[in-house]
């Protein structure tokens, strides 16, 4: 799925990482650990395709297979829920396009607030609507930088059943305890 | 059909962000009139007509800088280019329908900004409308590009008026002279150019 050797990224002088060499097959979980500014989401934005790295060789999915989930909840807070998932759904073609945005609506528990702007949402939510929008068009590859962020007990719950879902994962998280069994790769930045 | 589909569900997407948000257009519109009141009150009486609509230019020039400077503010602040530019839609797509929504607000401060210069100074004819109109074009195609080179920057909001002021200068001159043929020109070839360069603008080095 994801094949990476010598990777390296520079912004001018400033070195991000080097020599990250990975291997991440089909159905794996990659866990990228490491202190705030260590480069964990340079990483996770080289291996999304958002940003070519200085150095390497680097092996990626094609881009409408992969779901990339940033700090931020990466939704429009002016639109609702509801307007948010159609607009990317639009974008992805997908075929039955309300049927799969109210299932992930009601299991995300935001099918009730659909219509509402996503800037009355409280940050967990908003958290959970980007976790909708990124599963959206079943991507096979998933990257999530600290999708813990904000999620409250039953949001996290919700989260770790995704988990659960046959794809390859690449997480980065300052709560690696929660994903630590599931990891079949793991990438400590120091 | 499916890349129109998807420009026609971007722009309105812009649309609808500015109909909540009411951030850009009401700005462009106190703008324009506050600068054609002061240009109003600055020029001596007796001004000549040809003086005044190089004056018209200058304000329709500025506020469409304040409305492009505002374009990509969504996307900057809620992270929204790399959902985006993941998505299997052809990025120009994404430039094509914020220059839709660009071309909108400008149109719509323009609706008010000639009337509020015929009242000001002189009559307005229609070949200084038909300039307008065209020169909205170029502002929106090549203001989107750069808008969108600007965003990615540190220095926005002195990058944009950097790139986009002296490209508006040949719009400025030709739409003071009513050169409707060079602004057609103009429009065809950067509508071409920042729909081929919109692929490379958003693909981070």
């Amino acid at each position: 799925m994801i094949s990476a050797r010598g990777l390296a990224k520079r912004y001018g002088d400033r070195r991000v990482f080097t020599g990250v060499d990975l291997d991440l097959a089909a159905g794996g979980f990659l866990l990228v650990t490491g202190p705030n500014g260590s480069g964990k989401t340079t990483l996770l934005r080289v291996l999304a395709g958002l940003a070519a790295p200085s150095a390497g060789e680097l092996q990626l999915p094609e881009r409408h297979t992969v779901g990339y989930l940033g700090h931020s909840p990466n939704v429009y807070r002016e639109l609702s829920a509801l307007e948010n998932l159609t607009l990317f759904g639009r974008l992805y073609r997908l075929p039955e396009r309300a049927e799969r945005i109210g299932m992930l609506l009601e299991r995300f528990g935001l099918w009730e607030m659909r219509r509402d702007r996503v800037s009355t949402f409280s940050r967990g939510m908003q958290q959970r609507l980007g976790l909708c929008r990124v599963l959206l068009h079943e991507p096979s590859l998933l990257l999530l930088d600290e999708p813990y962020n904000a999620l409250d007990a039953q949001g996290a719950a919700l989260l770790d059943g995704v988990f659960d879902e046959p794809r390859t994962w690449v997480v980065a998280t300052h709560e690696p305890q929660r994903v630590e069994r599931r990891a079949t790769e793991r990438l400590a930045f120091a | 059909m499916t890349y129109a589909g998807d420009v026609a569900a971007l722009a309105r997407k812009d649309l609808l962000l500015e109909l909540r948000a009411k951030e850009t257009l009401p700005s462009m519109l106190l703008f324009v009139i506050a600068a054609l009141t002061i240009f109003h009150f600055a020029l001596p009486r007796g001004t000549s007509h040809a003086a005044a609509l190089g004056l018209l230019w200058a304000a329709l020039i500025f506020t469409a800088l304040l409305g492009l400077t505002r374009a990509f503010v969504a996307e900057r602040e809620q992270g929204m280019f790399d959902a985006l530019v993941l998505a299997p839609c052809d990025r120009s797509a994404i430039w094509l329908g914020k220059a839709l929504a660009v071309l909108a607000f400008l149109v719509a401060a323009e609706v008010v900004a000639l009337p509020a210069f015929a009242a000001f100074f002189s009559g307005v004819d229609g070949r200084t409308v038909a300039a307008v109109a065209l020169a909205d074009i170029g502002i929106a195609t090549v203001g989107t590009l750069f808008g969108a080179m600007a965003v990615a920057g540190r220095a926005r909001e002195l990058l944009l008026p950097l790139l986009f002021l002296p490209m508006a200068i040949p719009i400025v001159a030709a739409g003071v002279g009513g050169y409707l043929w060079f602004l057609a020109g103009y429009d065809a070839i950067f509508a071409v150019l920042s729909w081929a360069a919109f692929e490379y603008v958003v693909a981070e080095t």
